[in-house]
């Protein structure tokens, strides 16, 4: 059952339209990551759920219920922020009871429901401490914190890795997925511009681009089926291969695209010939970057360890059931 | 070349020097003839000569000057309350929320506190007269207001709009109403905003003095710089300079004081006052 | 926005309390700043006496200029704006501010250079030079006007042991020497103000600008004028306008300093003689109703002028 509905919802700022009508479900306890280059509307459209934005068209609706209207706090969310933006002045137990204070809930409630929340966190050592004194996996856990505590039906995450490092944000990734494991009918809406991020975390994700809604479906169906040129591009790391010219128009379409896993070195009548430009070892795998003599150098990958020198001259052959075409609008051709 | 930057520094320091003695003297001056009486007021001494304190017994054991000092003690207090009571809540608007005629109502607050005070000097007359207030510390609390007003709100608003915007968001899913928000989030942290305002307005406060001037009537309900300004002598063609220097010591000293043990903050207020415009 | 279903949106719920935030700051300032203001304006028409403030008939522009024609064929003009003491004032007004805030604004940026190099001590220079800006205006004027004595006054003292002048001035009490004496008080006082102002202009600056000046092996002077100089332009022109202003409404120095000169005597002093010393009240009210509107254009003016420049200048 969808528990959030956006109904061809708008922004716009003055004559600037940011979100150009969205349709959108998303379903209870689901894990729904927003994704899209800079300047996509992902964290407006998030701001537009969480009510801190004021919604220009079309209805957004909790459980069947309109809320276009209704002020953030009432409507059940709990967002955590990309900067954490705990209160400077107040020890971290404040921080994170200051929403039921303000609710005006019993101590006893207050006091339990911050102390499990600190718990299943780890950071029950650190409720006498301001934030200046944490660290930023620390206080990117008390945020966290401080939204378990609202006790939310729907979780918003602003890109809220982004301030830690490389280590730290795979850690708090793995993190937030066990959460998200162990609250079981929460719905959780995260917002990223880290297509890494999106594909571990997601049941869904939801591609936008320029204020609209590219493709919205699991990790799997944007990875194998994207339903335009933009998704295949952004989806996936290393990036799909796109050739145009001749080798694309010889499968019939504008564009050409396969990934760096479905092309396989031969030298049994190859369909492409190549030199290797290249080869970046990773330990697991080798990606060998090729030229053949359409554009960019075809990035091709090889499980394991296998030395080809830079400049050799190698054959490759994709697999034709990967093979995407997309016609000249960046549609696909099925 | 060695010389030559030598005779550089040497220079420079020098300028340093000037710029120090030219700030400083008319201060040392004003302690050193402060400590004068008699004769020795009328030789000119660069170095202090005698340490006579009988010049502050006069002052202080006179009869309106204590009192005046209270009274300017309570205007610049009231006032910088009043001040700052109304202009936080008023710079939380200016600054936060967004609405149509922000920038103008900005330019229009600017604007009074640029106002040639002699222009309302007429009107504030009749309304304080009016109010029956004249010649009472409320007079000068109220007309304060036309200095001290716009300047809290100018400043408070410009470091109001640094504060980061996440966390007031965080306060609005948290269920924070916008008094809760200044209340219990901002004002916390704009404590050092409000320090240095509050005592840019005092100062404004204690030493203004047109107003003053005009609405008081009596020894006992002048300020002090009027005090000081009116300060006469056993016979009127006598100006007595070293109760004067006396009195200037007095209410400079815990100024002085003040500004220097502020010193980083007041720069940043004047600077956010004046060159963020 | 209609809302059926819940109570006032987010919006809604801020614009309202920040209506709410901003009235009382509004009121207060409608009542000393705007009313006052329209008063005196009002009063301005009118011959309303000090003893009797709602006494005033309307006597439309009279204040400002009246002419009569009297049987014998003799035009009478009267008013302030052919009252040769209100020009004299204005005349006064105008030099006093141009040559204060020129002198301030030189000595202030030069000031400023100064403590934007590092040595040692600076701290305590800059506290040094706050001290003046410390003082009451009130108290700094009697300071000077002690040092500027002319029988026992140090700076006559000093002077004569430097051989600069062979008799003791009367600085304050001499008509050529009146605005001298107030010019530099004001300096003293208010050049610290401009020079932490034109510093923090100049720390705005990143050093590697310098640096990269320095590499190129530019001549200091021509850096100052070609970087430093453009750099805290926009800086110095908003202190300029500001002590301008300030300039243009003095009045305590003055008043302290050389009280009765009228080689001193500015717009301000001489609209609260009429108003409150003379019991001239209306005709008080008209100069400083001049004195307002000369501000208003001067302010109009350097904004519109201050935009075509930038405009103009700015890449």
């Amino acid at each position: 059952m969808a528990q959030i509905q956006l109904k061809n919802l708008t922004k716009a700022y003055g004559a600037v339209q940011v979100i150009k009508g969205i349709d959108l479900e998303i379903r209870k306890g689901e894990f729904m990551v927003f994704v899209g280059p800079s300047g996509c509307g992902k964290s407006t459209l998030l701001r537009l759920i969480s009510g801190l934005e004021e919604i220009t068209g079309g209805d957004l609706t909790f459980d069947g219920e309109r809320v276009n209207n209704l002020i953030p706090s009432k409507r059940g969310i709990a967002m955590v922020f990309q900067s954490y933006a705990l209160y400077p002045h107040m020890k971290v137990y404040d921080n994170m009871a200051f929403g039921m204070k303000l609710a005006k809930s019993g101590a006893d409630d207050i006091r339990r429901r911050v102390t499990d929340a600190a718990k299943l966190l780890q950071i029950d050592h650190l409720l006498d401490r301001l934030p200046k004194e944490l660290s930023g996996g620390q206080r990117q856990r008390v945020a966290i914190g401080r939204a378990i505590v609202r006790d939310p039906r729907v979780f918003l995450f602003d890109e809220p890795l982004s301030n830690l490092d490389a280590a730290l944000r795979v850690a708090t990734r793995l993190e937030i997925a066990k959460l998200h494991h162990s609250m079981s009918g929460v719905t959780m809406i995260y917002v990223t511009h880290d297509q890494v991020e999106a594909m571990t975390l997601a049941d869904r994700i939801c591609v936008l681009r320029d204020g609209r809604v590219e493709q919205v479906g699991t990790p799997a169906e944007l990875y194998e089926a994207p339903n335009s040129l933009f998704v295949a591009g952004f989806i996936g790391s290393p990036k799909m291969n796109f050739l145009t010219g001749a080798p694309a128009a010889a499968h019939g379409c504008t564009t050409l695209g396969i990934r760096s896993e479905h092309i396989t070195i031969t030298d049994a009548g190859p369909l492409w010939q190549g030199t290797v430009v290249h080869a970046e070892d990773l330990g697991s795998d080798n990606f060998l970057f090729v030229d053949i003599g359409a554009g960019e150098p075809l990035i091709v990958r090889q499980p394991g360890k296998l030395a080809i020198p830079y400049g050799t001259r190698v054959g490759l052959t994709p697999q034709p059931q990967h093979l995407h075409r997309f016609d000249a609008a960046g549609l696909p051709i099925r | 070349m060695n010389a030559m930057s030598v005779l550089k520094t040497i220079s420079f320091y020098l300028l340093v020097l000037v710029i120090v003695v030219f700030a400083v003297f008319p201060f040392y001056y004003a302690i050193l003839t402060s400590f004068e009486t008699g004769t020795a007021l009328f030789e000119v001494n660069y170095l202090p000569q005698s340490f006579d304190w009988s010049n502050y017994a006069t002052v202080l054991n006179g009869r309106n000057f204590p009192r005046n000092v209270l009274n300017s003690v309570f205007i610049a207090s009231t006032t910088v309350i009043f001040a700052l009571f109304l202009a936080v809540t008023a710079s939380y608007a200016l600054a936060r929320v967004r609405f149509r005629g922000r920038g103008l109502l900005l330019m229009t607050i600017l604007a009074v506190s640029m106002f040639p005070q002699i222009a309302v000097l007429a009107g504030l007359f009749e309304l304080i007269r009016f109010l029956g207030i004249f010649n009472t510390p409320w007079a000068m609390i109220l007309s304060y207001v036309i200095f001290t007003l716009p300047f809290t709100v100018w400043v408070l608003t410009t470091f109001m709009r640094d504060l980061p915007v996440e966390i007031e968001e965080a306060a609005i899913v948290d269920g924070a109403t916008p008094w809760i928000i200044i209340t219990k989030v901002f004002l916390p942290l704009m404590w050092p905003a409000l320090v240095t305002t509050g005592l840019l307005a005092f100062i404004g406060a204690w030493n203004e003095f047109l107003f003053a001037l005009t609405f008081t009537s009596s020894e006992t309900t002048r300020t002090v710089p009027v005090a000081i300004a009116l300060l006469s002598g056993a016979s009127q063609y006598e100006t007595p300079w070293g109760t004067i220097m006396a009195a200037s010591v007095i209410v400079t000293v815990p100024l002085i004081l003040l500004v220097l043990f502020f010193q980083r903050k007041i720069v940043a207020g004047l600077t956010a006052g004046g060159v963020k415009g | 926005m209609p809302n059926p279903d819940h109570g006032p949106s987010l919006q809604q719920q801020r614009a309202r309390s920040a209506f709410w935030f901003l009235a009382p700051m509004l009121i207060a300032l409608f009542c000393v700043a705007a009313w006052p203001l329209l008063r005196t304006i009002w009063f301005s028409f009118t011959d309303t006496t000090l003893s009797n403030l709602y006494g005033g008939k309307w006597i439309g522009f009279d204040n400002y200029l009246s002419i009569r024609t009297l049987e014998s064929g003799r035009v009478i003009y009267r008013g302030t704006l052919v009252d040769p003491a209100w020009w004299n004032a204005v005349w006064n007004t105008v030099r006093f501010s141009v040559l204060s805030v020129t002198i301030e604004t030189v000595l202030g940026l030069m000031v400023a250079l100064v403590l934007n190099a590092e040595f040692k001590g600076r701290g305590l220079v800059r506290a040094a030079i706050l001290i003046p800006w410390a003082i009451p205006t009130i108290v700094s004027a009697k300071m000077w006007a002690w040092m500027l004595n002319d029988q026992f006054g140090i700076l006559n003292d000093i002077m004569l042991r430097l051989g600069l002048i062979t008799e003791k001035i009367a600085w304050t009490a001499s008509t050529e020497t009146a605005m001298t004496a107030v010019l530099i008080v004001d300096v003293w006082k208010t050049t610290p103000f401009m020079a932490l102002l034109c510093l923090a202009g100049l720390q705005m600056i990143p050093r590697d600008i310098y640096e990269a000046a320095r590499v190129d092996g530019i001549h200091p002077v021509k850096v100052f004028f070609k970087v430093t100089l453009p750099l805290v332009r926009p800086a110095l022109m908003v202190a300029v306008i500001f002590r301008m202003l300030d300039a243009l409404r003095i009045f305590d120095l003055i008043y302290v300093l050389t009280p009765n000169s009228a080689a001193t005597k500015t717009m301000s002093i001489i609209s609260r003689e009429n108003l409150i010393d003379f019991d001239k009240f209306a005709y008080g009210s008209a100069q400083s109703t001049l004195l307002f509107a000369i501000i208003a254009i001067f302010v109009s003016l350097y904004i519109w002028l201050g935009k075509v420049d930038l405009s103009g200048g700015g890449k």
